[in-house]
């Protein structure tokens, strides 16, 4: 199976630095950005970017924002949200908002990994189940 | 909270000392405030009685004393009246003659009873010349005697009392008259009892009574009381006296052995004699002198009743008002133990948050250490088994971290606080089953009495929940090695719920009682506890209003009581609040709490 596009938005360099090494390492496609802004443009550049996990406390646009515009840009790519435990409640409405999960840093990168896979499985039925729905319109179009 | 108990001494004693003075001076107000008044008014009303009885008592005594003088007065008069009715009627010459004057005599004696003691005749000389008595005094010689001196200058002469040549009291009174250009005298001796008996009559209470004074001092009559010959003098009456109507005197004035007397004079026979009332005072002015005795008796009854009423009110005022004191100090310490407990969970709070990040990155980098451990080259390192124990120490170490950032930001009461109507009853047995395992492990029976009226209050689940796991956790702790027993109870009081939670483990020294609620104050060892439990159910306690106390007693066990108000208002937007979370969520949320508790 073709290994998942990560796309990781944290402000906390460090923290990125070493989750990129390690998703690569267990052979994901890593992006990362630091800033909501900066996560939106490489959305844009890589269309094969399928989940982002995104920091909800970040300075300037923050996480719950960013959800909104990923969801309203490109309503196909899930997200995962990483939260201090201070801001459950801003998971739990960025789930209200579409999130597929949240977790609480520091997290389990199993954990972390069940999760995002999830979120791809989700994504690709999604892309299939549209897929279908063309084929069969094309089908039904030739029919 | 606990505190309040361990109050300095010296504090103690200087407010005990500052509410005596308070009570002092609010006693001394009040008596002085009630007892001023009722002494003025007091005061003046016994004055203005005692001024007006005084006068109603002189004016009676004048009145009588003014009766008396009258009555003597017409005595004398008529006495006078008598012989010179005799001396107009006959001539010279018959009364010269003893036999008529003996008859006479006896006519005057027949008329007015034992008065004229006898009748005498005397010539321009001194020497009578006749005589008519019990007495042998014919030829007697008075031209020496004052009163003869008196009577020859004067048409109608009273002498003063004497006791002459009988050596008895009595007293003359002498018409003057003429034959063939020479003076004579017609003189009679009034009998000293009849007259005496005039004066002696004039009786009042116990110790008034009258008699006769003259320009010497001396008693015409004989006084009913003896009283000594210098008390008075015509002088002093004449001078000091207060003057009354018809010349009548009043004088009060100590005799020698300082009783008060009373005198009240009036002026006989042309001003020569005093008629004098003689009273003492506290005798005359008896019924003022009672009125002054019960109305003192009042007053002192009055004051002593005002003094101690004084005392014991102000006393029980102002131990309220220092109990008021004290539970209003009681209270800003709860309020500034609050203030602190919430400013130390905003503390919390931003420290957690900042400590999160850098554990994350930590705990990320030892992961991306195990990571590359488990590629080709470092496999076959001596070492490598060394490796794995630390990089899993700094995991496990990192979780820790992330244990203790979470129950101080769940301290700091940002958890899930959305609140809905709950059954007590429900939570409590959750967190038993939740509790049962490690309670079978630990040995420790866990008894739960529910009463089964409670009504449902308003709070959050999940606070509550975390209230009483801390609760029963802690107990359990407690009672870790020797076992015991866990007593919950829920009962219904009067507007709230009260719930204790009591083990029999080994208890609290008095010396922490007073600190676990502080935050970060633990007694477990290192590692094993966070300080912040009891403190995040307190916070919790007070946020739903009610509050949160711990009794304990070593060696015996700990209780824990909760009281929660019971909601006044069913919950109206119940679920407008309540969000769809997912399962995974909320799982999530419930496995962090139900971590290991301080």
């Amino acid at each position: 199976m073709k290994p998942v596009h990560i796309l990781l938005v944290d402000d906390e360099e460090p923290f990125v630095a070493a989750m990129v090494k390690r998703l690569a390492h267990r052979g994901y496609t890593v992006s990362h950005a630091f800033s909501g802004k900066a996560a939106l443009a490489l959305l844009r550049e890589e269309p094969a970017i399928e989940v982002v996990i995104l920091d909800v406390k970040m300075p300037g646009m923050d996480g719950i924002e960013t959800l909104q515009e990923i969801k309203r840009q490109f309503p196909l790519v899930e997200v995962v949200m990483l939260t201090g435990h201070a801001t459950v409640e801003s998971a739990i409405e960025g789930m209200k908002l579409g999130a597929f999960d949240y977790l609480m840093k520091p997290c389990d990168i199993d954990v972390l990994l069940t999760k995002v896979q999830g979120a791809a499985d989700k994504k690709r039925l999604h892309e299939e189940k549209i897929e279908e729905a063309r084929i069969r319109e094309i089908t039904g179009r030739m029919v | 909270m606990q505190s309040g108990q361990g109050k300095p001494l010296a504090e103690t004693s200087l407010t005990e000392e500052y509410y005596r003075r308070r009570m002092r001076n609010m006693a001394m107000t009040v008596i002085l405030v009630s007892i001023a008044p009722l002494l003025l008014v007091t005061g003046v009303i016994l004055y203005q009685f005692g001024h007006a009885y005084r006068a109603k008592v002189n004016d009676h005594l004048v009145e009588l004393v003014q009766k008396h003088r009258q009555n003597i007065d017409n005595f004398l008069y008529q006495r006078l009246g008598d012989i010179r009715v005799l001396a107009k009627t006959y001539p010279y010459t018959e009364l010269r003659k003893e036999a008529f004057l003996q008859e006479r005599l006896g006519i005057l004696q027949r008329v007015h009873g034992p008065v004229f003691v006898d009748l005498g005749v005397i010539d321009a000389e001194g020497i009578q010349t006749a005589y008519a008595g019990p007495f042998k005094l014919t030829g007697a010689d008075y031209s020496g005697a004052p009163w003869f001196r008196s009577a020859m200058e004067n048409r109608l002469f009273v002498s003063d009392v004497f006791l002459g040549l009988r050596k008895h009291p009595h007293f003359i009174v002498s018409v003057r008259d003429r034959w063939e250009d020479r003076p004579w005298i017609l003189r009679a001796t009034v009998d000293f009892v009849s007259f005496n008996s005039l004066v002696e009559t004039i009786r009042m209470g116990k110790t008034g009574f009258a008699f006769i004074l003259n320009r010497d001092g001396e008693c015409q009559t004989k006084p009913y009381l003896d009283i000594a010959p210098d008390s008075i003098s015509f002088e002093e009456l004449l001078q000091e006296g207060k003057p009354s109507r018809d010349g009548a005197r009043i004088l009060e004035k100590d005799d020698p052995e300082g009783r008060k007397i009373l005198y009240v004079a009036a002026p006989l026979k042309e001003g020569e004699w005093f008629l004098l009332f003689r009273q003492e005072s506290r005798d005359a002015y008896a019924n003022l002198v009672d009125t002054q005795k019960i109305t003192l008796a009042i007053i002192l009854a009055g004051i002593l009743g005002i003094v101690t009423t004084a005392v014991v009110i102000s006393r029980r005022l102002v131990s309220r008002v220092a109990r008021a004191d004290y539970e209003r100090e009681m209270m800003n310490e709860q309020m500034v133990e609050a203030g602190k407990l919430a400013s130390v969970g905003e503390l919390a709070a931003g420290i957690a948050h900042e400590i999160n990040n850098p554990v994350a990155i930590m705990v990320e980098e030892a992961g991306w250490i195990e990571d590359l451990l488990g590629e080709e080259e470092f496999r076959e390192g001596k070492n490598l088994d060394e490796f794995h124990r630390a990089l899993e120490q700094i995991r496990n170490q990192g979780r820790r971290c992330k244990t203790i950032t979470h129950k101080l930001l769940s301290f700091a009461r940002k958890t899930d606080s959305r609140v809905e109507q709950v059954q007590v009853n429900d939570v409590v047995e959750e967190m038993v089953s939740l509790s049962a395992q490690r309670a079978k492990y630990g040995n420790v029976v866990i008894n739960t009495t529910l009463a089964d009226n409670l009504p449902e209050i308003r709070a959050s689940t999940s606070e509550l929940q975390q209230v009483f796991l801390n609760l029963m956790n802690n107990a359990l702790d407690a009672m870790e090695k020797k076992g015991g027993s866990i007593d919950i109870i829920t009962q219904k009081d009067e507007n709230c719920i009260t719930i204790y939670v009591a083990d029999n483990g080994p208890g609290i020294p008095r010396a922490n009682l007073d600190r676990v609620f502080d935050p970060f104050f633990t007694t477990k060892p290192v590692g094993k506890g966070t300080g912040l439990g009891l403190s995040i159910c307190y916070g919790i306690v007070k946020k739903m209003g009610g509050d949160i106390s711990v009794r304990s007693v070593v060696n015996m066990g700990t209780t824990f009581r909760i009281r929660i108000p019971i909601a006044d208002q069913p919950l109206q937007e119940a679920s407008s609040l309540t969000p769809s979370t997912t399962p995974s969520a909320g799982a999530d949320e419930r496995d962090s709490r139900k971590g290991d508790s301080p």
